[in-house]
């Protein structure tokens, strides 16, 4: 237990409580809401989980400094940039994926700029956006946010 | 004879074993690859269930506090907040909305088209889906505990700063155009 989680066991308990004062039945549909998307995180949780363990013990530390550590340079952040715009995991489980791969020996940037287009460039939902937003400016949104997640990623190799 | 129930459940069905499938394969490759590298069994459970433990800590908190934060913050809300300022009030606005959680990003569009159409600036739109996209307040926290306070803090903050400029150079463009 480190002060993270105790902190958000605290804010969300405290959250619950006075939501349970403010109205019971909306609280109920919260908490409601709150399994549900557990249940649907949940196999994604799971293989989550198994691949990190099956990096550890599978990739030696060397091949993954070699592709996703300080050596890799610019080409190792573009690929992670871009395996991260193509992905479609879910923010909350990429985070321990991106811890294992630091601790296995990944750098900052490339873990960064991962995490970052992770979820701002979405493949998936981009034929949604082309038909609410028009194709200019799904195409440019998600354009520029790529260059923006190595730029960010870039900043936060540097002072990391 | 087919009727809607049953098919619903061949739906519903269906569904479950697309989800579980990967899962299922994801177990045996790991089972195969414990098999031939039985010296790595006690790293891997180490391993997995020291991540295991931490998720478990920490997932029940934050997603009752987005189910809370999805519950009580109604998009009609969102909707009459949003565009309603021009100038820096508004993209702070805008900026605050996409950062609530109150579903996932295929939710935002119809909503930001809306807003289109009602006239909004495009920056502002702009600001408003990258923040949902990204930017959700209780991941920052789990964020926090698995990559540090200090990683957390500083991809928000570039995070931030870009996505305001992204709004500006496509609202930019979009007037030219």
């Amino acid at each position: 237990m480190n002060i993270t989680a105790v902190a958000v066991n605290v804010l969300a308990s405290a959250a619950l409580i006075f939501a349970f004062t403010r109205s019971r039945e909306k609280s109920i549909k919260a908490l409601a809401a709150a399994g549900k998307m557990f249940i649907s995180l949940l196999p994604m949780l799971i293989i989550i989980i198994l691949l990190i363990g099956l990096l550890f013990v599978l990739v030696p530390q060397e091949t993954l400094e070699r592709f996703l550590g300080e050596q890799a340079g610019i080409f190792g952040v573009l690929s992670a940039a871009i395996v991260g715009s193509i992905l479609h995991i879910p923010a909350l489980l990429s985070f321990p994926l991106a811890a294992s791969l630091l601790e296995k020996g990944a750098s900052v940037t490339v873990v960064a700029a991962f995490l970052t287009t992770l979820t701002m460039i979405g493949m998936v939902t981009l034929p949604l956006e082309i038909k609410e937003l028009g194709k200019k400016f799904a195409l440019m949104r998600n354009g520029l946010s790529f260059i923006a997640a190595i730029i960010i990623a870039l900043l936060l190799g540097a002072l990391i | 004879m087919m009727n809607n129930n049953t098919a619903g459940q061949a739906a519903k069905s269906k569904s479950w074993l697309r989800r579980w499938l990967p899962v299922l394969i994801t177990g045996l490759i790991t089972l195969a690859a414990l098999q031939l590298l039985p010296d790595a069994k006690s790293a891997f459970i180490r391993t997995t269930t020291s991540y295991a433990l931490e998720m478990a800590v920490i997932l029940p908190a934050v997603l009752i506090l987005m189910g809370l934060l999805t519950v009580f913050i109604s998009r009609d809300f969102i909707a009459r907040h949003l565009g309603s300022d021009s100038g820096v009030r508004g993209m702070a606005i805008s900026f605050l909305l996409g950062t609530l959680p109150t579903g996932p990003l295929y939710m935002a569009f119809p909503l930001a088209g809306t807003l289109k159409a009602k006239g909004a600036r495009s920056a502002n739109i702009a600001i408003f889906l990258s923040a949902w996209a990204c930017i959700k307040l209780p991941q920052e926290l789990v964020e926090a505990r698995f990559l540090g306070p200090r990683f957390m803090v500083l991809r928000l903050v570039f995070t931030v700063i870009l996505v305001v400029i992204i709004g500006l150079i496509i609202e930019k463009a979009g007037k030219k155009g």
